[in-house]
């Protein structure tokens, strides 16, 4: 076997392997995907999907079941709300100040501390917003219980800071220079050129961060489950306990419900709500980066 | 003592980047309402020289002038450090090599700077807009499609908008750094055009590269190399009896 051969033979390997682990996590995908169609299916042939869409109420575990989605739908979309009139702005407003403002130094120590928000286990943000921002807030506001969307919604959203800023810089910090100077050059200030100039340039970019804020504020679990209480409820007053689906997964996922059962099949039913969700979302921010395309 | 026709005066600048001399002892007078342009080969300090007549150095940390550049009439110099270059850049606009509008509607390119100055109100906006646009001759074929994104325009209109957006807050002094070096042969003769229209209304200072251009749109040529001022004249004067060897050798491409 000559030299080429034995290149041609380790070059195809090495594409194989590749190939595999591209189809690996593919196949995972679909496998997820396939699983929460497949026990959806079986709950929806014992649930109807008006009952599912309309219903007012989801109590899966009671005597009396009610299978209405909507309460926790609003749960999620509550916190999920509040989360991102925290994080949406002041995460704008980082990454408008570390591009365009900080000192090199100052962006040198901020960056990694707001990176270190994100890899606090969000476990120790539930128990902060259930035993510090909860009793702190309950002094302003009397009415509001000890589980609420409220506190939890603030947390995440101070949680989700980071990724919002930092897709949102790197955005920003790729307008090219030429177009920062054409705005200096007119003799607008920096605060002018921020938000005037370089927010609409790098408008796709950060588009593309709110959706990842989105998406994460939806799919987040742990805060909500501790700090949010446990009761299905469709309300839009953030002092009221609330579930979101997320929520409810894991609080169903640890009890005992019988495999096969209707109860263990909400779960399936919660999730593929969850995912069309995220999905659209997703699809929502694809579309936004497609058409609003920078021309440098 | 005041020339009345002198619009500015550079005299012992300096410039440094860092620990970089990059312009050393310049001195030149800055004819009002006519074209000079800067000459020279890559590195020769024509674009830094260029930026420090609106103060585009203070963006970037470790930049250091010297010297002074009076801006006439009011005699103030534009690189002392006491003044704004905000306030500079209030009255003298820039032209970039490279098209740079913003991601606005032809209608807000132009007003941008006008609004960054505080003025809303429509119908100013709407006069400036339409003076200036006819002034960068480009009015006739944008006026129907005002609200229309820039970056819709050619490359060629994009920078003639950049003009009018230059054009519109009235600048005592307009620069140009390199203004067709991105633009096709059509273009280019429709931006020279224009410059030579212009200089009837405002003084001009441009950078070139190309030699022909210089001579075809300015009144005084300065030629540069290594920082240095080499020779300043009446263009025709550059272009056909240089008095310095280098000016000559580097207008008849023996270096460059």
């Amino acid at each position: 076997m000559n030299h080429s051969q034995k290149r041609k033979i380790k070059e195809g390997a090495i594409e194989t392997i590749l190939f595999l682990c591209a189809l690996f996590s593919v196949f995972i995908t679909l496998g997820i995907v396939f699983i929460l169609s497949y026990e959806s299916f079986g709950f929806f042939k014992e649930v109807s999907l008006k009952e599912f869409f309309t219903g007012t109420q989801w109590t899966p575990l009671f005597a009396e079941p009610k299978f209405g989605i909507l309460p926790l739908i609003m749960g999620t979309l509550l916190t999920t709300g509040i989360a991102l009139s925290v994080a949406l702005p002041l995460g704008l407003l980082v990454a408008v100040y570390l591009s365009e403002f900080a000192p090199h130094k100052m962006r040198e120590i901020i960056k990694p501390v707001l990176e270190l928000l994100a890899a606090v286990p969000t476990v120790v943000y539930g128990y902060f917003a259930l035993l510090f921002l909860t009793p702190i807030l309950q002094r302003f506001i009397p009415d509001l219980s000890g589980f609420n969307a409220l506190s939890p919604g603030i947390i995440m959203g101070i949680m989700i800071i980071p990724y919002v800023s930092s897709v949102s810089e790197d955005a920003m910090i790729a307008v090219p220079m030429h177009i920062r100077e054409g705005s200096y050059a007119m003799g607008a200030t920096k605060f002018q050129t921020a938000f005037k100039v370089i927010i609409p340039s790098a408008f796709s970019g950060i588009a593309a961060a709110f959706i990842i804020g989105i998406s994460r504020a939806i799919g987040e679990t742990m805060v909500v489950a501790i700090a949010a209480g446990g009761m299905p409820n469709l309300t839009a007053n953030p002092l009221e306990p609330v579930q979101t689906l997320t929520a409810y997964i894991v609080q169903v996922s640890l009890g005992d419900a019988p495999h096969g059962t209707v109860e263990y099949k909400t779960i399936f039913a919660a999730g593929i709500t969850l995912f069309f969700m995220t999905l659209g979302f997703n699809i929502l921010g694809f579309w936004l980066r497609k058409r609003i395309r920078e021309v440098y | 003592m005041v020339n009345s026709t002198l619009k500015s005066e550079v005299r012992n600048l300096n410039f440094h980047y860092g620990d970089l001399h990059a312009l050393k002892n310049i001195n030149l007078p800055i004819e009002r309402r006519k074209v000079t342009a800067l000459i020279g080969p890559s590195g020769c300090g024509k674009t830094t020289f260029l930026r420090c007549f609106n103060r585009m150095h203070d963006l970037y940390p470790h930049n250091r002038y010297g010297g002074e550049i009076i801006l006439y009439p009011d005699g103030i110099n534009i690189v002392s450090p006491e003044i704004d270059p905000i306030e500079i850049r209030m009255q003298i606009s820039m032209v970039f090599q490279k098209p740079n509008p913003f991601p606005k509607s032809i209608y807000e390119n132009v007003a941008y700077g006008l609004r960054v100055r505080g003025i809303k109100k429509k119908q100013i906006l709407d006069e400036k807009v339409e003076k200036s646009l006819r002034g960068a001759a480009l009015w006739e074929e944008v006026k129907d499609r005002l609200y229309d994104p820039a970056f819709e325009l050619s490359g060629g209109q994009q920078q003639r908008l950049c003009i009018a957006r230059a054009l519109a807050t009235d600048p005592r002094i307009l620069l140009f750094d390199e203004p067709t070096s991105a633009l096709d042969p059509t273009a280019t003769s429709r931006i020279e055009a224009l410059i030579v229209e212009l200089k009837k209304e405002v003084t001009i200072i441009i950078v070139t590269h190309n030699m022909q251009q210089a001579a075809r749109v300015s009144d005084y040529t300065a030629f540069m190399y290594l920082g240095e001022l080499i020779e300043f004249d009446n263009t025709d004067k550059i272009f056909t009896t240089p008095a310095n060897r280098l000016t000559e050798e580097y207008i008849t491409g023996r270096f460059g």
